[in-house]
């Protein structure tokens, strides 16, 4: 692992971050309680997705898929009478096996049959979440047992656990982007026959790094589960939420430390902007979103230097080689 | 019973063959796996609807027209705003299309309302050794077989569809030969929803149309494409007719709730075992 100033520097500045972020929970009334939950949900997802899609260079579109077998996996766990804490880990574990089943067969392939083999992973398990009535309760969603205490005790509770997980998310990244492994993941975005010329073992590193996303987004799902104490397939399984969490990292910064962290945070305060006075055109909207964020800012926030800021807008054309070598390997 | 369902199951598979091909040649032709598909199909439905219901013209002038409008759509599309990002990889394109699909979706649900619709119709039905069928659903299957088997004509012997699949082949060689690469990207994308609206119409006479379908009909889409073969015309009808029997065939064995599923998992099957589609080689039509 390689540590110098600017590394511990980003990870000195992380932690501040977050110990923030946790000592303001005792001042958040519970609206803001709410919405820091959901920005630590979504962050931590967008850490996940990161090792794979940023690092790795993979349009892996099945974080959902990820998430919804985490909320699926603890909440049978929960329901089952396995206390809380523990039920995240036990999808945590089943998110492991689950990562290790999918990306086995999956990253063998390349391009688009592998973002179309993940997409349609989602679609699978919604079905089958929605049809294995004795297991995950069907269509009519799965009651989970709710958490003791007062609102506001409860709204704390988890807000902290999400912090704690997307500390985890946070900490992971730092981790893969300075050793070996993460330099290995690099290797096989900018071109994949290359890096195992050189000795990586390319398809281990793949799984690894699909694991790792599997993990953490099973155990964001878990924790969401709880929260919310009632799950049904539909929001589980939420096939916009799958391209919403490569937009977010895309408008951050793909394959950096902290791009999930400001497209996540940036784009939930565009969302809820939206919803707020835009109530029937919010899908519509978000395409925009979607759309300028693609034809705009390609690299992300990150991606960004201040001659491009100065220069003109439209013509700055993957001027950072972050989404210029993902182009070459995937052509 | 059984051939009842299998020729249900075939009739579907007509449809959807015409609902995929147009993805189908998109995904080929340009790399592109087009998320606005599905609403395609949607907005050449609700045309035909509005012309028929609105204005009341009859069906065999509306529905062309519909579908010329979805081509000069798709033309500008592609023209207009994927080909600045053509060369982009994948993500970027794809999780485009999904943005542009966001957007056509919320207006159409603006313009048309969410409310189902559908055309009603009663051409009757015909009997043929013991199966029913409403002749509206044939005549829906044969317009989409017969316009897909025109595209695949026209791919193979007019002078624009050997363009296509010259571009298709090697984009570079077929730049130096003088072929216009924007344009018969445009074209073929315009193409992609010309078949698209046509599906769509077709689709209108017989089920009732939301702007929610739209994630069905894309998610048909991608498994009679992962079936067939990229950008294979054959593949896609192949494809379509296997979909359509499987369907049939998993709701009189599993019960209707199983039948979506059913053609995922066979997807998700095909997609990690033959990459390239049960028609084999990388298609050159």
């Amino acid at each position: 692992m390689i540590i110098d100033r600017a590394f511990a520097l980003k990870i000195a500045f992380g932690v501040l971050l977050f110990a923030c972020g946790a000592m303001l929970s005792a001042v958040l009334d519970n609206y803001y309680l709410q919405v820091g939950t959901t920005l630590a949900m979504l962050c931590s997802l967008c850490w996940a997705w990161n090792i794979v899609g940023g690092y790795m260079g993979y349009p892996a579109l099945c974080m959902i898929s990820f998430f919804g077998i985490g909320a699926y996996a603890g909440g049978i766990a929960q329901a089952a009478g396995v206390p809380e804490t523990l039920a995240w880990f036990v999808a945590a574990g089943v998110g492991l096996l689950f990562a290790l089943l999918l990306g086995v067969p999956l990253l063998r392939l390349k391009g688009h049959y592998f973002a179309v083999g993940t997409i349609a992973s989602v679609e699978v398990l919604r079905e089958v979440a929605n049809n294995w009535d004795q297991l995950t309760g069907g269509a009519i969603g799965l009651n989970l047992p709710i958490h003791a205490g007062s609102p506001d005790e409860v709204g704390r509770y988890f807000y902290l656990a999400m912090l704690g997980l997307a500390f985890i998310a946070f900490l992971v990244t730092a981790i893969v982007d300075r050793t070996q492994f993460g330099f290995g993941l690099r290797c096989i975005r900018q071109n994949e026959q290359a890096a195992s010329m050189v000795g990586i073992n390319v398809f281990k590193y793949k799984v690894g790094a699909f694991v790792l996303t599997g993990v953490l987004g099973a155990a964001t799902g878990a924790i969401y589960a709880s929260m919310v104490a009632f799950i049904e397939p539909k929001d589980a399984f939420n096939i916009i939420m799958t391209i919403e969490i490569p937009v977010m990292v895309m408008l951050g910064g793909m394959g950096t430390i902290f791009g999930p962290l400001i497209g996540g945070v940036s784009y939930v305060i565009l969302k809820e902007f939206v919803w707020a006075y835009f109530i029937n055109w919010h899908s519509g909207l978000l395409g925009l979103i979607v759309v300028t964020v693609i034809y705009f800012l390609p690299v992300g926030v990150l991606g960004l230097t201040w001659r491009d800021i100065f220069r003109k807008f439209g013509a700055s054309k993957s001027t950072r080689p972050v989404t210029s070598d993902i182009a070459r390997s995937a052509s | 019973m059984i051939s009842q369902y299998i020729v249900n199951g075939l009739l579907t598979g007509g449809l959807y063959a015409c609902l995929a091909v147009g993805f189908s040649l998109v995904w080929g032709v340009l790399n592109v796996v087009n998320m606005l598909h599905g609403s395609m199909v949607v907005l050449g439905a609700y045309f035909c609807l509005y012309g028929v219901q609105q204005l009341g013209l009859p069906l065999y002038a509306v529905a062309p027209v519909a579908c010329l409008i979805l081509f000069v759509f798709g033309y500008a599309i592609q023209r207009g705003l994927l080909n600045r990002v053509i060369t982009q990889p994948i993500l970027i394109t794809l999780t485009l299309t999904f943005g542009l699909d966001l957007i056509v979706n919320n207006l159409i649900i603006h313009v048309f309302s969410a409310t189902p619709q559908s055309l009603v119709t009663n051409f009757g039905t015909v009997e043929f050794a013991g199966v029913r069928v409403p002749v509206v659903r044939v005549g829906g299957m044969l317009v989409a077989v017969i316009l897909t088997l025109v595209l695949y004509w026209l791919l193979r012997h007019s002078k624009i569809g050997r363009a296509i699949i010259a571009v298709r082949m090697d984009r570079h060689a077929a730049a130096l030969m003088g072929i216009r690469i924007p344009h018969i990207y445009a074209l073929t994308f315009g193409i992609g929803a010309f078949m698209a609206g046509a599906a769509g119409c077709a689709m209108a006479l017989i089920y009732p149309v939301t702007p929610m379908m739209s994630g069905v009909f894309l998610g048909k889409a991608f498994v009679i494409c992962v079936l067939g073969g990229l950008g294979s015309v054959p593949g896609a009808i192949i494809g379509g007719l296997v979909l359509g029997v499987v369907e049939g065939l998993g709701t009189l064995t599993l019960g209707q709730q199983w039948a979506t599923s059913v053609g995922f998992i066979m997807m998700m099957a095909v997609i990690v075992l033959f990459p390239t589609g049960i028609m084999g080689k990388k298609g050159y039509e």
